[in-house]
């Protein structure tokens, strides 16, 4: 099926797209949250008709769109980069793929384009509750955006409701609210967008105090911080709860990727969650080296989290890769040997449907459909390429989780200040607001890393690895490529990132 | 409603669909044409502020149209967004590129700290609306005179050139396809915005603009369509599904697709209708029948390529790994909930055209642009 494997070429196209996704999702969660908070914003105006808040509401709307254009731009490359650098995985599973990308434009995309004119150009064109409408059209829709495309990715992660196809070669849809309604993806959304409006709060609190910090437009700043902070904590209480389902659903769809999280080589019952520790860069699997060159372990949490009791199974890498019949899981090898059969028979099926031989075919067909489950594995190079890296992810899920924890509690003691009416004379708090806005930033690139990385090497999890999914192209083809959007994104950012500045420097007066 | 009906019917529907979604993109390239104006229309900043903040409440919409484009071709034709994508791999990457640069450019253009400048933003849009364009075009002329690619047994595709797309633009029909694509993008930007502006003197030079733009696509479009009726296509033996070079093709699709035809001459009356009442009258209306008479246009242009028997991807490598809308679509089932999805499509445009009529109720002034601290 697949003659020649360029392994560089595919590790550029992986890079071209990593890089693709991390620099569109610096500013997507900002998007999802701050739209959001201008709709609450815009929302007390109308309540209260007091003009204040309508100047604070077009503040952070020019803050919002100066973000939301190079997010649109972003945007873009994603979706086409799916048939430029991975032609092949968007024949193999477009017909699945395909559509949670086409209902995102026709549900969410245009919500979004329509109202977003109006959102900012139409304070004068239309009438006030016409104007709050299409602000709160313009939240729902980046967020309907945010729920199809992570539908699409949540089944990239889970792929349930379909069914390979030998005639065509590909993966065929046969339940379209199995796509929809796989926990995975309503997870995948759940938390994403949840983390998104966490950010954006931390992005109104952090910008708020270095205004208290230097004494300037303190009840905007207060006001901006009050509404910030109880949607902050909200969603960072939220985020908390709903990442703690998604990493007990990993735990049973993708256990390879929940053994990278934890550096977990091998399995145990009442498994210990590692809440600190250093991964030793030196192990491989199935030898005999300690993981960890320190750890600090909570006893049976793992266990608890990924089981739901305290003396679970929590399987390890190496469990998952040579098998472990007590606890009755397949290793990968021996998935491969059915893979392997798995391709053979394919091969065989399309020969023999080719020369007309209707028995050599039938007799094909039935020997792939007895190992069709492991038709991904076939296409692994060996047992160990099964493992993704486990140093990357085991750190991005710390730095996500550790970060999580110190939001929750930033946005307990803001709140709690600001009921007391001392927070604007705390200085290291509103300094601990202002570095929690890149903070906030930081979490949100590691929790993509621990969902990208950690279901690597697989495109579509256990059905097609990303050396098959990849378009048919030359190293130097990808590699420029890459290195023209890394030149481009970082120009726009440099540019998106002084005119926001400015922007900020300006202040609500310069509106 | 849908799951009864025959793939072969879903596939004539999709097409329809797609084909709806690629009119509609080039009626909204108005933006795109308007942007190319920038350069040599206006006489002041204050023209060029005022050309670009009534494109800049529009410019989402065209872009949203191609990502629905491309979605809706993803969705329906895998085989096709994998081929092209993946095969023709530069001429893509060039026009999304020029896509990404236009995204940022209204937002940043005037906004203090912006340290590009505003002239380079400004060439963005016109390397937009210009280079973009052409590509398009040429990408859309590959439609009738074919690529060189073949597929494989699992329909993964090879690519038979070193400019992996960009070869598309070396030939005559391509490239007239895409200029006139490009001048009526510059055409119907010039009616839209003399439609769109109160400023007495501009609107003037926009109404010139529009006669002058179209006057220049004329020779592409008399080419292509001289071209069109007398070139070869890429026909389907509807017996066996195998491809053949049949003469003649797209004039025998003209002719065995009478409703074709009525639409491609009607499309085009309309749009000659559009510019002669902006040109000749006081009128400013010009842009509506021009933008219907182009959506009629382009919707033609696509029937002529997919329908009838007619493989709307064709390769000239190897004529078997031509694709059709019978071969490069997707599943019954995924044809059939897609086709319940887009049931929702007349509601969103029901929206769109409402919150457009609410916005343009008014004409865009210079007062308003100069006093709205927001504008581009």
């Amino acid at each position: 099926m697949i003659e020649n494997i360029d392994l560089s070429m595919v590790n550029w196209a992986r890079a071209t797209f990593a890089l693709t996704a991390m620099y569109h999702w610096i500013f997507v969660p900002l998007t999802l949250g701050l739209a959001f908070l201008c709709a609450f914003f815009e929302t007390i105006y109308v309540k209260t008709r007091n003009p204040e808040w309508k100047h604070l509401t077009k503040f952070w709307m020019t803050l919002f769109g100066i973000n939301f254009a190079i997010g649109v731009a972003t945007g873009i490359i994603l979706e086409f980069e799916f048939g430029t650098n991975w032609s092949n995985y968007s024949w193999m599973v477009g017909d699945i793929f395909g559509a949670p990308l086409a209902i995102e434009g026709i549900f969410a995309f245009f919500l979004e384009a329509t109202f977003f004119a109006v959102m900012f150009f139409g304070w004068d064109r239309v009438s006030t509750r016409m104007h709050l409408f299409s602000t709160w059209m313009v939240a729902v829709g980046s967020n309907l955006s945010a729920l199809w495309i992570l539908v699409a990715n949540g089944w990239m992660q889970n792929p349930v409701g379909m069914v390979f196809n030998p005639d065509s070669a590909r993966f065929e849809m046969e339940n379209l609210w199995a796509v929809i309604s796989s926990p995975v993806a309503i997870g995948h959304f759940v938390h994403a967008t949840s983390s998104g409006f966490l950010l954006a709060s931390l992005f109104v609190v952090g910008i708020s105090s270095w205004y208290l910090l230097r004494g300037k437009h303190k009840k905007f700043a207060l006001r901006s911080i009050t509404v910030a902070c109880v949607f902050g904590l909200l969603s960072s209480v939220f985020v908390a709860f709903s990442g703690d389902e998604h990493a007990f659903i990993t735990a049973k769809t993708q256990p390879m990727k929940l053994a990278a999280m934890e550096g977990m080589y091998k399995g145990s019952s009442g498994a210990g969650l590692v809440a600190l520790g250093m991964a030793n860069p030196l192990k491989q699997p199935g030898d005999d080296q300690d993981p960890f060159i320190f750890k600090i372990e909570i006893p049976k949490i793992l266990s608890l989290l990924a089981t739901r009791d305290f003396n679970g199974f929590v399987p390890g890498i190496d469990d998952l890769l040579y098998g472990n019949a007590a606890q009755g899981i397949m290793g990968v090898d021996a998935k491969i040997e059915r893979g392997d059969q798995a391709v053979a028979a394919l091969t065989a099926y399309k020969e023999a449907r080719k020369a007309n031989n209707e028995a050599q075919a039938s007799a094909a067909l039935e020997t792939f459909n007895q190992h069709r489950d492991y038709l991904g594995y076939g296409h692994l190079l060996s047992v160990e390429h099964a493992v993704p890296p486990v140093g990357l992810t085991f750190y991005a899920f710390r730095v996500m989780v550790g970060l999580g924890t110190f939001f929750i509690l930033l946005f307990a003691l803001y709140l709690f200040l600001l009921h007391r009416g001392t927070l604007e004379r705390n200085y290291p708090l509103l300094i601990l607001g202002v570095l929690g806005l890149f903070l906030g930033y930081v979490a949100q690139q590691a929790g993509w890393i621990v969902t990208e990385v950690g279901r690597q090497p697989w495109a579509i999890q256990d059905m097609l690895p990303v050396t098959v999914a990849r378009s048919n192209l030359d190293t130097g083809t990808v590699m420029t490529t890459f290195f023209l959007f890394l030149a481009l994104f970082t120009v726009l950012l440099i540019a998106e990132l002084k005119i926001m500045a400015r922007q900020i420097g300006i202040g609500p007066g310069g509106e | 409603m849908f799951g009864s009906l025959e793939l072969s019917t879903l596939q004539q529907l999709w097409w329809l669909i797609v084909s709806v979604v690629a009119a509609l993109f080039i009626f909204l390239t108005f933006v795109q044409g308007g942007q190319t104006l920038l350069l040599t229309l206006p006489e002041s900043e204050d023209e060029k502020s005022l050309i670009v903040n009534s494109l800049g409440r529009k410019w989402e919409l065209t872009f949203t149209t191609l990502v629905l484009f491309g979605g809706a071709f993803f969705a329906s034709f895998p085989l096709f967004y994998a081929t092209s994508f993946g095969g023709a791999y530069w001429v893509w990457i060039a026009i999304l590129f020029t896509f990404i640069i236009q995204a940022v450019s209204y937002e940043f253009r005037t906004k203090p700290g912006n340290f590009l400048g505003q002239k380079t933003f400004e060439r963005f849009l016109f390397i937009n609306g210009s280079v973009g364009i052409l590509l398009i075009g040429t990408a859309v002329g590959t439609f009738f005179t074919g690529s060189a690619f073949t597929l494989n047994d699992y329909n993964l595709v090879q690519w038979g050139h070193p400019l992996r797309g960009l070869e598309a633009a070396f030939s005559l029909f391509n490239l007239s396809l895409g200029m006139f694509l490009v001048f009526l993008a510059r055409t119907l930007g010039a009616l839209y915005l003399s439609n769109n502006l109160d400023e007495p003197g501009l609107v003037q030079r926009l109404k010139n603009a529009s006669g002058n733009n179209f006057v220049c696509a004329l020779p592409f479009l008399l080419y292509v369509l001289v071209r069109l009726v007398t070139m070869d296509g890429y026909a389907i033996n509807p017996t066996d599904g195998s491809i053949f070079i049949e003469t003649n093709k797209y004039l025998h699709n003209l002719i065995e697709m009478p409703l074709t035809l009525i639409l491609l001459l009607t499309g085009l009356v309309l749009v000659i209708t559009g510019v002669m009442l902006n040109y000749f009258s006081e009128s400013v209306r010009g842009i509506w029948p021009a933008g219907l008479g182009t959506v009629l246009t382009v919707l033609a242009i696509f029937f002529l390529a997919g329908y009838n028997n007619t493989a709307f991807y064709p390769s000239h490598l190897d004529l078997n790994s031509s694709i059709t809308i019978y071969n490069g679509s997707s599943s019954h089932y995924t044809l059939t909930m897609m086709s319940y999805v887009a049931l929702m499509i007349p509601f969103v445009l029901a929206y769109i055209v409402w919150v457009w009529r609410q916005m343009d109720s008014k004409k865009l002034s210079l007062i308003e642009v100069v006093s709205d601290k927001k504008s581009y």
